[in-house]
């Protein structure tokens, strides 16, 4: 019977607001690693991942609910667990060797030791010959490869990778990932389990035993896929093709309609990170040959190079202005969103303007209330402030700037950054 | 002739190589030098018996040596303050609270005031020694360089990039550890500039450190500082003239031995992605660094200084603390507060009574009109050095070529103590029946404004070429061009350079607006001189109304002036 190495009992994660108010990132999420899995977690920006990640490690603690380390509570980084970070953090100053001994210096091994194992974690990751280079000489994915040396070279027993292989270029992430799951199969390492934080959907199904759908506001884990099939897996196989597609279908399975309704009507509804050009690029693209208004998420995930990350806020944006529908893994171009397609700019905006106003309710509201004001600007803070009850502060940034874009290119409303005021645009627009 | 082949291989390796041999004397003479100074540091001494100044320049090495050992022990001590500072500040969050604005109280103090305060309890910790007074000295001067960079390795403590932070939390890093891995290399290249800064800072002070003539007391450590009030008190130019050169030389030695080595050292802690070309060079750290035995040496130190790291390492299963930040309860916040308001006004009260004692409410309001006058003297001024460095500055660094060397000359020239100028001007002023009110002003701006000109030069080879081109691509031209593009791309720099100078000026104003030379003393209506006037004669009184004053103008400046334009340059121009 396979152990446990990390367990999540109930956890809870909440943080405080400018006004005090306590917004839940995680609620409720029930997580087991058991030895010998490598288990893989997919979710959109912003859904709480990273933060459970960091709670694993030990570098938040948790508000309630318990987690444990080989049946012993967490309550600050433990020898066991250790990370390899998306951004590398690689100390500038230190030689790729004493990057790599950072970790040992901790422990208190002697110099003599320390040595031998640096340098045989950096041969099996492939950097012998640059244990005196520094991070600043390096390209990406030999930083990361010192990163992950880093983690490995103290032995641990759970290996947490946050989005490691993101910030990577697709070959060499390739590249870095094959020799991971190398290292993994062959037993070189006496680690005992692999969690992956990725928004990578196809790394996620290559790599993973267990494949976990997170869903944001509140964070918790929505869907499981477990995959039976061994590594190495084959990117082309049918197989995996169709496990790439199941994970888009749950990726982008709704709730339940009623209470998707009232969700949408709320202001504080999180709006899709989407920009005005990659929308109407991807709408263009799914009007015209080969897809002709109907595409299998996977497909244009590929033939636009975006990763699940940045691909599902689109189609979730495409779908909300109701110029697309998304379901079962495909997205579908709508009679209105034809239209749009073949309308020139200026009628495009018009129709953008419109959808904003029948969909959104925030930006509905801002325009209301300038309508109602006798010199038609009001500051933005105004509804910064409305916002705060149900959103974080990062949160109500994000939100406000996403608004503020589309309502520009709808020409439903002007914002003067100078002076933070928003106000009516300069002709009157009919709708 | 030996030939090296034949001679055992013991020998042929231990003696080290050729920089070995032409280091070592070097090395020997500065160690042997430190020594005699240290020695001659500590003389039995008498309170009232004068210290024989002599005006002969070959004296002037001798007290070279005293006074850069001085600056040395001030920068030293300094530095450890600034750790302490720092460390605390980040670590515990209360004393957050009170830290910050302690430290910017004591920057708007003004160096004399110190010397005012703490000269006499020196000089009782060490009775019948003259290591009292090189306190009070070294005190003085520490005065003017630990809040510069107190402040810099307080802010680098606090931006350490999250990543970083993180990895060092997973990892387990002890305090220790942390500390010397990861914080000090990261406020490093700061940290040194602002050494540097401060440095330069220090030399100004060095006079009326080393002269102390405070509560009519006129002691006179051997040093540079003392020879120029010497020769100042007894009008010998020529004096003047070797102390100028004997400086400079000095300022030199310093930048290229220290300063220098250690910038060019500090490049591998700049925290930059990609290697850049714009790299310091030394000499002397590249001569160390092909040294053999000395070599060694430095990595034997370092191999003593990691053992260390392994000391207050966590034990096994020893929880160490989260990254979440600790929320202190609201109502500890408000009674700590509460606190420290109380104490504040308490102290206030009491020093309102003593300055009460001996001072009317008109003269105090005579006072603030003084402060009156000295703040329109460095605003007018800083205007004027504004309209003439800044396009000088701006062309300087559009101009590589130039920009390097320009850069260390201005920068030389901000070292430069501009004091040693004063008795020129004095003797100007005397001889062409110049108004002192106004003429006397000029001298407070003669070394701050070198910091304007260097931050210009700074902020402007910082603009980006691509934006440069897109300038010139536009057709850009004339005051358009410097309306548009130049001056909000400068903004933040020459805000920098002129908190800076500004600050420099106030406390130059003490030195500047009472001057003498000879038997003819010079003052300008204004609150340095105010200062200057009752500091010589002991009135402890009126010296504390002057001091306070000095501290509430330069912090209100700050504050509503200086704090809200550099906020206005980082938020609405930020060019990166």
């Amino acid at each position: 019977m396979s152990q446990t190495l990390i367990e999540l009992k109930n956890v809870g994660k909440s943080f405080r607001s400018v006004d005090g108010t306590a917004h839940s990132v995680l609620d409720g999420v029930n997580f087991v690693l058991k030895e010998g899995e490598i288990i893989a977690l997919l979710g959109q920006s912003g859904s709480g991942k990273s933060t459970m990640l960091r709670i694993m490690a030990g570098l938040i603690k948790a508000d309630h609910g318990e987690i444990y380390y080989r049946d012993q509570p967490i309550v600050g980084p433990v020898n066991g667990v250790r990370m390899v970070f998306q951004s590398f953090a690689l100390f500038p100053w230190l030689t790729v060797q004493q990057n790599v001994e950072l970790g040992l210096e901790a422990i208190g091994l002697s110099q003599k030791e320390r040595i031998e194992r640096a340098e045989s974690a950096i041969e099996m990751i492939g950097l012998s010959g640059f244990e005196g280079a520094l991070p600043r000489e390096l390209s990406g994915g030999m930083r990361q490869r010192v990163g992950i040396a880093r983690a490995l070279v103290v032995q641990p027993d759970v290996l947490l990778m946050d989005e490691a292989f993101s910030a990577l270029d697709i070959l060499t992430g390739e590249q870095l990932r094959n020799d991971v799951l190398e290292l993994w199969d062959k037993g070189d390492t006496p680690m005992k389990g692999i969690l992956v934080v990725s928004h990578n959907i196809e790394e996620a199904v290559l790599m993973a035993d267990r494949v976990l759908i997170f869903a944001s506001d509140p964070g918790k884990i929505r869907d499981e896929l477990t995959i039976f099939k061994s590594r190495p897996r084959d990117a082309d196989s049918q197989e995996v093709r169709l496990l790439i597609d199941k994970v888009y279908e749950m990726m982008t399975a709704k709730a339940p309609s009623a209470s998707r309704a009232m969700m949408n009507k709320q202001l504080g509804y999180r709006l899709p990170d989407a920009d005005i050009n990659r929308m109407e690029g991807m709408i263009d693209l799914l009007a015209e040959s080969p897809f002709n208004g109907r595409a299998d998420l996977p497909k244009i995930a590929e033939e636009t190079e975006l990763t699940g990350d940045e691909l599902l806020p689109l189609t979730d944006a495409l779908q909300l202005l109701g110029l697309a529908n998304v379901s079962h893994g495909d997205i579908v171009i709508s009679a209105l969103g034809r239209r749009y397609v073949q309308a020139p700019n200026a009628d495009r905006q018009i129709i953008f303007g419109r959808q904003l106003l029948a969909n959104i309710p925030l930006i509905t509201h801002i325009r209301q209330c300038l309508t109602h004001e006798d010199s038609g600007e009001l500051p933005l803070d105004q509804f910064r402030r409305l916002l705060y009850e149900s959103l974080s502060e990062d949160e109500i940034e994000r939100v406000l700037n996403i608004a503020i874009e589309w309502g520009r290119y709808g020409e439903i409303f002007e914002y003067d950054y100078r002076t933070g005021i928003i106000s009516l645009p300069e002709q009157n627009l009919s709708g | 002739m030996i030939r090296f082949q034949s001679l055992p291989r013991q020998i042929v390796s231990y003696a080290g190589n050729r920089w070995d041999w032409a280091l070592l004397p070097f090395v020997l003479a500065i160690l042997a030098l430190l020594a005699w100074g240290g020695n001659q540091m500590s003389t039995p001494y008498q309170v009232g018996v004068a210290l024989p100044i002599s005006l002969d320049p070959i004296m002037l090495p001798y007290y070279l040596l005293r006074t850069t050992l001085r600056m040395c022990i001030a920068m030293i001590v300094s530095l450890l303050f600034a750790c302490i500072f720092a460390v605390l500040a980040t670590k515990i969050k209360l004393a957050e609270r009170i830290l910050l604005p302690l430290l910017d109280i004591l920057q708007s103090i003004p160096v004399l005031g110190f010397l005012l305060i703490t000269t006499t309890g020196f000089i009782a910790l060490f009775p019948g020694n003259l290591l009292g007074v090189e306190c009070a000295a070294i005190f003085a001067i520490f005065t003017s360089q630990a809040w510069n960079m107190a402040f810099s390795l307080y802010q680098s403590l606090r931006t350490i990039p999250l990543d970083l932070a993180e990895a060092a939390c997973v990892f387990r890093l002890s305090g220790w550890q942390r500390f010397w891995r990861l914080e000090l290399p990261f406020a490093m290249p700061n940290l040194l500039w602002n050494m540097m800064m401060s440095m330069s800072g220090g030399w100004f002070f060095v006079v009326a450190s080393e002269a102390i003539s405070v509560a009519n007391q006129n002691i006179r450590l051997p040093g540079i500082g003392s020879y120029i009030a010497l020769a100042i008190d007894l009008h010998n130019l020529q004096a003047i003239v070797w102390a100028i050169v004997t400086m400079a030389v000095g300022i030199l030695i310093y930048d290229q031995c220290i300063f220098r080595p250690l910038l060019a050292w500090a490049d591998k802690f700049r925290f930059e992605e990609t290697s850049g070309n714009n790299a310091q060079s030394s000499w002397l750290l590249s001569w160390l660094r092909r040294t053999d035995h000395f070599q060694k040496l430095g990595r034997i130190a370092g191999k003593y200084m990691v053992a260390t790291f392994s000391w207050f390492r966590h034990k096994k299963t020893y929880p160490i603390e989260s990254m979440d930040e600790k929320v202190i309860s609201p109502r500890l916040v408000y009674l700590f507060d509460g606190l420290i308001l109380l104490v504040a006004l308490l102290i206030s009260w009491q020093l309102i009574r003593f300055i009460l004692h001996a001072v009317t409410w008109s003269e105090i309001l005579h006072v603030f009109i003084l402060g009156c006058y000295t703040m329109t003297r460095v605003m007018v001024l800083i205007v004027i050095a504004t309209l003439l460095w800044v396009p000088i500055g701006v062309w300087i660094g559009l101009n590589p070529n130039w920009a390097d060397r320009l850069q260390a000359i201005a920068q030389f020239m901000a070292a430069f103590p501009a004091n040693l100028m004063f008795p020129l001007m004095v003797i100007c002023i005397v001889h062409f029946e110049l108004n002192p009110n106004i003429w006397l002003s000029p001298l407070m701006i003669l070394g701050t404004q070198w910091y304007l000109l260097f931050n210009v030069i700074a902020g402007a080879a910082a603009i980006p070429t691509e934006l440069r081109y897109a300038a010139k691509n536009t057709g850009l031209r004339g005051w358009l061009k410097w309306k548009r593009y130049l001056l909000p791309a400068i903004f933040p720099s020459f805000i920098t350079g002129a908190i800076t100078a500004s600050g420099g000026s106030w406390n130059a104003s003490i030195v500047a607006e009472y001057t003498h030379w000879g038997q003819t003393t010079l003052q300008a209506e204004g609150l340095g001189s105010y200062i200057a006037h009752m500091t010589a004669v002991g009135d402890f009184h009126r010296s504390a109304l002057g001091i306070g004053v000095m501290c509430l103008f330069v912090m209100g400046l700050n504050c509503f002036v200086w704090r809200k334009l550099y906020q206005l340059s980082v938020e609405r121009i930020r060019l990166s």
